[in-house]
């Protein structure tokens, strides 16, 4: 498959991630485009990619795509929801990429946006689970957290670990994200805390799941060969690749391996022209410890059964082999369901433009962004590289 | 699941019934018409016999609102000794006493009511081996 | 007086239930009474909270279908009967039917007749097969008993299932000999459809319903049959509570040794519906081919169905095939009175 141009971010804007009673999902996305637009300084937009995954559920708006491009001054402007669960930001730059890349459009804006808080919180609990299968997971009574609770107890029992091994993941996440004026939860978390914490579903427990709440993020697509003239410090997508998996975790070959990860990391890595050990900070989908552990695992990082390992002995801090939520990751920055991809993508930008200030990733150039729908189900990783 | 879903799926949730592939002989659960092993056509029904062992368990706490007033409860993934892996909850049987390789069988029970007025829902969970 | 069927039928598979849970009498008496009772059990079977009539009558008679090893499509009724069927409208039977894989050329309508509902079903279902109608029929008693708290029936109110297959005497573990049915209008228990809980007469519960019926239908039965108490190895009669059937034991002519094995309610509770068939299904756990067995189950409002049934020289074969009535008894939880109020979901919860 050959690309016709190389596509470079030119713009983020974020906005800080949370309860925002006052704000509506029209409001929070226009926010987050504006300023994406204002960093970019581009005067035309050609299309709107609109990550999201439970509007109609939880906001009760659906046809987001338009109802956003009116409100955020980008009226005529084509403009789709796209969704694949917790992948639908990524999945939604995917698409904006795949546009650029492919010549059909010079600048894209891709909104990722979430706004969970209007709906009570059962609702909204019930609703993340409408990522996994319907008729022979959800209706049994198991949830998208009981999944990960099935996977962890599994993974603990095939290598002998404990809950306290996996508590670096958290701890380093609340470490970085208190660097971090967008992060949800800025305060640090102890290694005793992690393994006290009430469990939610055993074994996992409060301060080992993300926060799920409302937050919005965009970030502006134009051709390479165009990006110098609005932005000084161009980030290039070197790559961009996306598989998916059985819906079912029953129905995976290894339920203790992200086969879709495994393969996009792959392809990603083999378009970029790199390798792991390329990989100077992994912006990876951390909506519980045990998926953190995994992704390390599938994109080369840590043989099977060794992800944790790299959280036990530090290698996944600021200054470790493989720097991991680097603004605070879902854990702490937070998981605003559909936005998380762009977050992410948005928080890699700040540290290959060198601007990630106390949690500048020392001579970060390649940065290794991955998002996860259900339990694996879809999973899109994208490459970028850093303007020097 | 809507009402619809329910009924289309009684004969699989009350009584595990899935699919043997003609071609190859794996038996198939849920049913899903082609064969994931050999990707042939597999639409002949087969009954599990319901027994099988304890892959993983987890205790949820925290659950969604149809299955709120059952909490706390252990779901599981079951390898059944036919071959497939099925996902239920684990019943008569408390938290602290299940074991990854535990012996479980198959049994119908209710899954959730919609209120007291609506529809009750049954399908399978699993037990330690009885008799 | 006595039922007949014109051809010849039996008992080909039998199963039963019961739920894992526990309640002690004394424990409930500790809560209403500070422990100032004479508890009419040891303890009751008490359902978990994802258990109704649907699934106990379900596991019953998937023993039941396992001990008779036939095709279930050859099923031609699922009678369930129920004082706690979960829907007003829309038959237990039918899902029992669909789960057991009976459907869909089969009759699935309820029966209620309080505690003698079950044996009003195997009534009707002697008459379905011995008619030459069907060649199989699965009967079930099963209840999941609400007692109003702090009432005397509280301490027994239970839950358990017991089901038979009836099918041609010739492949019959046990065959049915004959039946006998007593009924009056006698008030003696009764719920009105909006109330949660029954109302009964006390003691007049005692004389005018329970002993009278269950004299009249088994000594008819008997007297009909000239047999005497000797020709039967064992006696079940329905089981409110441990006196009862013990008192009209005795009056009959039966010893305790012979209402011994299919005495339960001490350990379980009054299982409704259940209550007199489950005793049977425990007496066939352990009878021996060639032994009579007398039924005599009672149920409120009111009757008594009385049935002769002689053992077969298949039974023991077939014995093992499902988990044995006391291999449930023994499976067994205890919980405290305020699991238990959470369980039977008496807490007003809006």
């Amino acid at each position: 498959m050959m690309r016709k141009r190389e596509v470079a971010i030119i713009g983020i804007g974020q906005s800080k991630v949370g309860e925002h009673w006052d704000k509506s999902i029209r409001q929070l996305a226009s926010e987050a485009i504006v300023s994406a637009i204002k960093d970019a300084k581009i005067e035309r937009v050609d299309m709107l990619y609109v990550g999201n995954a439970l509007s109609g559920e939880l906001a009760l708006q659906e046809h987001l795509g338009a109802a956003i491009a009116d409100f955020s001054g980008l009226r005529t402007v084509e403009a789709y929801k796209v969704e694949a669960a917790g992948a639908s930001g990524a999945a939604a730059l995917r698409l904006g990429y795949l546009a650029v890349a492919g010549g059909l459009a010079d600048f894209v804006v891709v909104c990722g946006v979430e706004k969970v808080t209007d709906a009570p919180a059962e609702r909204v609990n019930s609703a993340l689970s409408l990522g996994i299968d319907g008729e022979y997971e959800r209706e049994l009574g198991l949830s998208l957290i009981a999944l990960n609770a099935l996977i962890m107890r599994r993974y603990m029992y095939e290598y002998g670990y404990e809950l306290r091994d996996f508590a670096g993941f958290s701890v380093n996440a609340h470490k970085n994200a208190a660097n971090n004026p967008y992060a949800m939860f800025r305060n640090p978390i102890t290694e005793k805390a992690f393994v006290e914490a009430r469990m939610v579903v055993e074994p996992i427990n409060l301060l080992d799941s993300s926060p799920v709440a409302d937050g919005a993020a965009a970030v502006v697509l134009c051709p390479m060969e165009m990006a110098k003239d609005f932005q000084a410090k161009p980030v290039r997508i070197a790559s961009s690749a996306a598989a998916t998996d059985t819906l079912a975790l029953h129905d995976r070959k290894d339920p203790l391996f992200l086969e879709a990860a495994y393969l996009s990391a792959r392809r990603a890595y083999e378009i970029a022209g790199i390798k792991p050990e390329d990989v100077d900070l992994f912006e990876l989908y951390d909506s519980f410890t045990i998926m953190a552990a995994l992704s390390l695992e599938a994109a080369g990082f840590a043989e099977r059964g060794q992800g944790v390992r790299l959280a036990m002995e530090g290698q996944i801090s600021l200054d470790g082999r493989i720097p991991i939520s680097t603004m605070g990751g879902l854990k702490a920055r937070g998981n605003p369901l559909g936005a998380t991809g762009v977050y992410q993508v948005a928080e890699a930008v700040l540290q290959l433009r060198h601007e990630a200030g106390p949690n500048q990733v020392k001579d970060a150039h390649w940065a290794l962004v991955q998002s996860i729908g259900g339990v694996g189900s879809t999973v899109v990783t994208h490459i970028l590289e850093g303007p020097d | 699941m809507s009402l619809p879903a329910v009924w289309r799926t009684r004969k699989q949730r009350y009584s595990l019934v899935g699919e043997v592939c003609s071609k190859c002989g794996a038996k198939i659960f849920p049913p899903r018409d082609v064969c994931p092993e050999c990707s042939k056509p597999a639409q002949t029904p087969y009954s599990f016999s319901g027994r099988g062992v304890v892959y993983s368990f987890a205790v949820v706490y925290q659950a969604s609102e149809e299955f709120e007033e059952y909490a706390p409860y252990a779901v599981a993934m079951v390898k059944l000794e036919e071959g497939p892996m099925v996902t239920a909850q684990l019943t008569d049987v408390d938290p602290e006493e299940v074991k990854v390789g535990m012996p479980v069988e198959m049994v119908t029970r209710k899954l959730y009511e919609e209120g007291e007025g609506g529809v009750i829902h049954y399908g399978y969970k699993f037990r330690p081996r009885v008799g | 007086m006595l039922l007949k069927t014109a051809k010849p039928v039996g008992i080909v598979g039998y199963g039963a239930y019961v739920p894992r849970y526990r309640i002690k009498a004394e424990e409930i008496a500790r809560v209403w009474t500070g422990g100032n009772m004479e508890p009419p059990v040891r303890e009751k079977s008490v359902p978990g909270l994802d258990e109704d009539t649907v699934t106990i009558a379900l596991e019953a008679a998937r023993n039941a279908l396992a001990r008779a090893r036939i095709d279930p499509k050859l099923i031609k009724a699922v009678w369930v009967g129920s004082e706690s069927h979960p829907y007003a409208v829309k038959p237990t039977g039918t899902i029992v039917a669909e789960a057991i894989g009976a459907t869909p050329y089969v009759q699935a309508g309820d029966w209620e007749f309080a505690c003698k509902a079950g044996t009003e079903a195997l009534q009707a279902a002697l008459g379905l097969v011995g008619s030459g109608m069907a060649d199989y029929v699965l009967v079930i008693g099963a209840d999941t008993a609400q007692g109003r708290p702090g009432d005397a029936l509280e301490y027994t109110a239970a839950a358990g299932g017991a089901a038979f297959i009836i099918g041609p005497a010739e492949e019959s573990l046990a065959i049915i000999e004959a039946s006998c049915s007593y009924v009056t209008d006698t008030p003696d228990f009764f719920r009105r459809p909006k109330r949660n809980y029954p109302s009964h007469g006390a003691r007049f519960t005692g004389e005018p319903a329970y002993f009278h019926h269950i004299e009249m239908a088994a000594r008819t039965l008997m007297e009909e049959m000239g047999y005497k108490p000797q020709d039967f190895a064992y006696a079940v009669f329905h089981q409110p509570n441990l006196k009862f059937p013990q008192t009209i034991a005795r009056k009959l002519g039966f010893a305790p040794e012979q209402i011994k094995e299919g005495l339960l309610v001490g350990e379980i509770g009054n299982t409704y519906a259940a209550s007199s068939l489950i005793g049977l299904t425990a007496v066939l756990d352990v009878a021996k081919p060639g032994e009579r067995i007398l039924l005599v189950s009672f149920g409120s409002g009111a009757g008594s169905d009385a049935f002769s049934i002689l053992t077969t020289d298949r039974l023991p074969e077939r014995q093992a095939l499902a988990p044995s009535t006391r291999a449930y008894i023994a499976r067994r939880k205890e919980v405290d009175y305020a699991l238990y109020v959470r369980y039977r979901r008496k807490l007003e919860m809006e």
